[in-house]
C-alpha cells in the first residue's frame, strides 16, 4: 500500500512539468481565448470588458464575410484534397511497380514535401509571377497563351494557383501513406486475378481500390482538417487578394486579430474553424467505420 | 528503487529550474544592469528601408557615449512583422522606443499602446519640422510620438522615353501624365507606360491617397468624419480604372506593391512610376538598374487648383505605454530625430527639418535633384484619415478598390459602399 502510494507520488512528479507546460501554453490560452468570444476585448473600443453573450457568434455567422471566407476555404479544401488524393494515388501505384531506378524515384519524391512552407509560397509566387514569371515563359513559348498572363492578379486564378502550390507540396504526404499501404498487398492476389483475366482497370478497380478505402479516408480526413486552417500560402503569395479573392476563414482571423485589433472577433472566427473541423472529423470517422464494418 | 527514484527526481527540479531561469532570463538580458544605476532601453527598428542598421548603430553608440548611464538594446525587423511586435509589447514595456509607420498612432493612442508626449514635444522647435510629418503622430489633437523617418512618394520619369516620344517637361497635371503616356504607348517606345502598385495591400492605398489628392479629394474633412464618396474621389478613382483600361497602366501593377514597380522601372520597362524616396538612390545603382542616366524625380501632379498632392509613408518613433524608463526613451528619440544627426546620416533618408534643405552639407550629401524636388514636395503632404479604425477601413478599401480596377464594380457604388462602412466603423 504504501509502496503504491509513493510510487503514485512520484508518477504524478515526473508527468507534472509536462503537465504545466501543457497547461499554460495550451490549455490556459484556449480558455482565454474561449472567454474573449464572449467579452468585448476590442482594443478600440469604448466598452472593453463588457459582456456580451453570444453577440460575436451570431454576427459572425449572418455575416456575409464570414459565408464569403467559408465557400472560399470550401473550395480550397476540397480542390487541393482532390488533387493530392488522387495524384498521390496515381504515383503511388507507380512507385509501387518494381522498375530500374524505382528506389531513386522514392526517395525524390519526398523532397517538395520537405520545403518550408514559406519557401514553397516564395517560389510559386515567382513562377505565376506576371512580369516575369517561368510559367508565363513556358507557356508562351508552347504557344499556349498569346501574352504574359496576370496569374495572381485575377481571384480566380490566384486561389487555382495557391491550390497548385499546396498540391505540389503535401501530395508526397499522399504518396507515403498510399505507397506503404499497397506495399503491404499480398501480390499472389493479383497474380491470382491475372490468371483469371481481368485487365489492368479491373485490378484497380476491384482488387486495390477496396483495400485502400481506409488509407484513403485517413489521408482525406487530415488533408482536410489541415486545409482547413490554411493560413501562411495565403499570406506569402496573396495576402488574402485579389479582390479578397483568396482570402480564407484563417486569414481574415488573423487580419481581425492583429490590424483591425478586435481580439473577440478573431477569437470567435477561430472557434467557428475548430467547431467547423470538429463536425468534419466526426463526419468522416463516421464513414470510416462504416467503411472498415463493410470490409469485415 | 529508491535511490533511481531520488536520481530522477532531482534531476528533473534541477532541469526545471535551469528552464525557468532561461524564460525569465531570456530576452532580459540587461538584467543586471537596470538593477544598478544605469538604464537599458529596448528599441524596435525596421531592416531595409531609410537609415541602415549600421547607421543605427552609429547613431546609438553616438547617443550612450553622450549618455554613459544609459544602454541601447536594438531589434530589427522586416516591415510586416514592426506591427504584431508592437501590439505584444506595447503594455508590458517589451520595447520602451518602437518605430512604427504613420498610419498606426491613432489606433495605438485609441487602445493605449503608446504614450502621450504632447507636452515633451511642445519643447522642440515645432516651426522647423514639416507639418504634414508632425500631423502624423497627431490624435484627437494630441502627439503620440516624434517623425524620424521621413518619406513621401514622388514621380519618377524615363527621360531618354519621354525625349523619344518629343516630350520636354514631365507633366505638371494628371491630364498631361495620360496625354504623355497615350504619346509614348502610340509611338511604341513601351508597351505600358505607366507602372503603379495597385495589389491588395498598404501601397494601394497609398497611391490612391495620391491620386485623390490630386484631384482635391480626402478620405476624411477637418473633423476625421469620413468622405468617402466625395465627387473628387470618384473621379480619381475612375481616372485610375480608365487609365488601365486604355492600356496606359501595366495591368500587372494589380499583382505589385513598391518593389515590384522598382524592378519594372529599373530595367526600363515603365515610362512613369509613383515610388518612395528609395527607388532613387536604387535606380541610380548601376549594379541593380539599367536606367541609370535616365532617372528623373519629380513632385507628383495634380489638378485643377490643386498643384500636387502626395501621401505620407513617414515612420514615426514612439514610446510604449508600458515602458519603465519613459524620460530616457524620450531622450533617446530626440537625440535620434536632432538635426545633427540627421543632417549626418541624410544620405538614406531625408531630414524633418525645414532649415536643412537649404544647408550645403545635407545638399551634396543627400543629392541636389532629391532634395531639391522634396523641399516642394514635401509642401503638399497628405495624410491618410488619422482615425483609430484606419487599419479595418484600409483592408476594406483594399478589397474594394480591387474590384473596381478590376472591372468587377462600379466606382461610384463601392465608394458609396466603403462611406457606409466607415461610418459604421466611427460608431463602432
Amino acid at each position: 500500500m504504501k509502496k503504491r502510494k509513493s510510487e503514485e507520488r512520484f508518477a504524478y512528479s515526473v508527468v507534472s512539468p509536462a503537465l504545466i507546460i501543457v497547461f499554460f501554453v495550451v490549455i490556459a490560452p484556449m480558455v482565454i481565448t474561449l472567454m474573449y468570444t464572449f467579452v468585448n476585448m476590442d482594443s478600440t473600443s469604448t466598452r472593453t470588458g463588457q459582456f456580451m453573450g453570444l453577440h460575436y457568434y451570431i454576427s459572425a455567422l449572418s455575416s456575409a464575410q464570414f459565408w464569403a471566407d467559408f465557400g472560399r476555404t470550401m473550395y480550397y479544401t476540397v480542390l487541393s484534397t482532390a488533387a493530392e488524393t488522387i495524384v498521390g494515388l496515381l504515383i503511388a501505384l507507380l512507385l509501387d511497380q518494381d522498375f530500374k531506378g524505382v528506389k531513386f524515384l522514392r526517395a525524390i519524391t519526398i523532397i517538395p514535401w520537405a520545403i518550408p512552407t514559406v519557401v514553397n509560397g516564395s517560389l510559386w509566387k515567382l513562377i505565376f509571377n506576371g512580369q516575369y514569371g517561368v510559367l508565363n515563359a513556358i507557356l508562351l513559348r508552347l504557344h499556349l497563351i498569346s501574352s504574359y498572363q496576370s496569374w495572381l492578379g485575377d481571384p480566380g486564378s490566384a486561389m487555382n494557383a495557391i491550390v497548385i502550390a499546396d498540391a505540389w507540396k503535401m501530395t508526397p504526404l499522399a504518396v507515403i501513406f498510399f505507397l506503404a499501404a499497397l506495399q503491404g498487398f499480398n501480390r499472389a492476389t493479383y497474380e491470382a486475378a491475372m490468371v483469371d483475366g481481368a485487365g489492368v482497370f479491373r485490378r484497380f478497380w476491384v482488387l486495390t481500390l477496396p483495400y485502400l478505402k481506409p488509407t484513403i479516408l485517413i489521408v482525406v480526413v487530415m488533408r482536410t482538417v489541415e486545409k482547413f486552417k490554411a493560413f501562411d500560402l495565403f499570406y506569402i503569395m496573396t495576402r488574402g487578394g485579389p479582390a479578397d479573392g483568396t482570402k480564407t476563414l484563417m486569414y481574415d482571423a488573423y487580419l481581425k486579430a492583429f490590424t483591425n485589433l478586435n481580439y473577440s472577433q478573431a477569437a470567435t472566427y477561430a472557434y467557428l474553424i475548430a467547431i467547423i473541423v470538429v463536425m468534419l472529423t466526426v463526419a468522416y470517422m463516421k464513414i470510416m467505420r462504416k467503411g472498415s464494418d463493410e470490409l469485415e | 528503487m529508491k535511490s533511481l527514484k531520488s536520481i530522477v527526481s532531482i534531476g528533473l527540479s534541477a532541469l526545471m529550474a535551469v528552464g525557468m531561469a532561461g524564460c525569465s532570463g531570456g530576452t532580459n538580458g540587461g538584467g543586471d544592469t537596470s538593477a544598478k544605476k544605469g538604464v537599458t532601453l529596448k528599441a524596435l527598428f525596421m531592416k531595409q528601408a531609410g537609415y541602415s542598421e549600421t547607421d543605427i548603430n552609429a547613431m546609438t553608440k553616438d547617443f550612450e557615449a553622450a549618455n554613459p548611464n544609459i544602454k541601447v538594446d536594438l531589434t530589427f525587423v522586416a516591415y510586416e512583422e514592426l506591427e504584431p511586435k508592437i501590439l505584444t509589447a506595447a503594455k508590458t514595456g517589451g520595447y520602451d522606443v518602437v518605430l512604427g509607420d504613420c498610419i498606426w498612432p491613432s489606433q495605438f493612442a485609441k487602445s493605449g499602446m503608446v504614450l502621450d508626449v504632447t507636452d515633451r514635444v511642445k519643447n522642440l522647435n515645432v516651426s522647423d519640422i514639416y507639418q504634414g510629418a508632425l500631423d502624423s503622430t497627431k490624435y484627437n489633437g494630441k502627439y503620440y510620438g516624434v517623425p524620424w523617418l521621413n518619406d513621401v512618394k514622388y514621380l519618377y520619369c524615363n527621360k531618354s522615353m519621354l525625349s523619344k516620344a518629343g516630350i520636354s517637361a514631365p507633366p505638371a497635371t494628371w491630364d498631361e501624365l495620360i496625354a504623355d503616356a497615350k504619346a509614348i504607348k502610340d509611338k511604341g517606345i513601351v508597351q505600358y507606360p505607366i507602372a503603379a502598385s495597385w495589389s491588395q495591400a498598404e501601397a494601394l492605398i497609398c497611391d490612391y491617397t495620391v491620386v485623390a489628392g490630386g484631384f482635391g479629394g480626402a478620405f476624411v474633412d477637418a473633423n476625421n468624419n469620413p468622405t468617402l464618396n466625395s465627387d473628387a474621389n470618384k473621379k480619381a478613382l475612375s481616372f485610375m480604372y480608365d487609365s488601365l483600361k486604355s492600356g496606359l497602366t501595366n495591368p500587372k501593377s494589380l499583382e505589385m506593391i513598391e518593389d515590384d514597380v522598382l524592378g519594372t522601372f529599373t530595367s526600363g520597362n515603365a515610362a512613369f512610376a509613383l515610388n518612395w524616396t528609395y527607388m532613387y538612390n536604387e535606380s541610380k545603382d548601376a549594379s541593380k538598374s539599367k536606367v541609370v542616366n535616365d532617372v528623373e524625380i519629380e513632385p507628383v501632379p495634380g489638378e485643377g487648383s490643386v498643384k500636387s498632392a502626395t501621401v505620407n509613408g513617414g515612420m514615426p518613433l514612439m514610446i510604449t505605454a508600458g515602458s519603465k524608463n519613459p524620460d530616457e526613451a524620450w531622450s533617446y528619440m530626440v537625440y535620434l530625430s536632432s538635426k545633427d544627426v540627421q543632417k549626418k546620416y541624410c544620405k538614406d533618408a531625408l531630414p524633418i527639418w525645414k532649415s536643412l534643405y537649404s544647408d550645403s552639407g545635407v545638399i551634396s550629401t543627400g543629392g541636389a535633384d532629391l532634395v531639391k524636388v522634396s523641399n516642394t514636395q514635401y509642401q503638399y503632404i497628405v495624410n491618410r484619415p488619422q482615425v483609430s479604425y484606419y487599419s479595418e477601413l484600409s483592408n476594406n478599401m483594399q478589397s474594394k478598390l480591387q474590384s473596381v480596377l478590376l472591372g468587377k464594380e462600379d466606382a461610384g457604388k463601392a465608394l458609396d459602399e466603403l462611406q457606409s462602412k466607415a461610418e459604421s466603423l466611427q460608431n463602432g
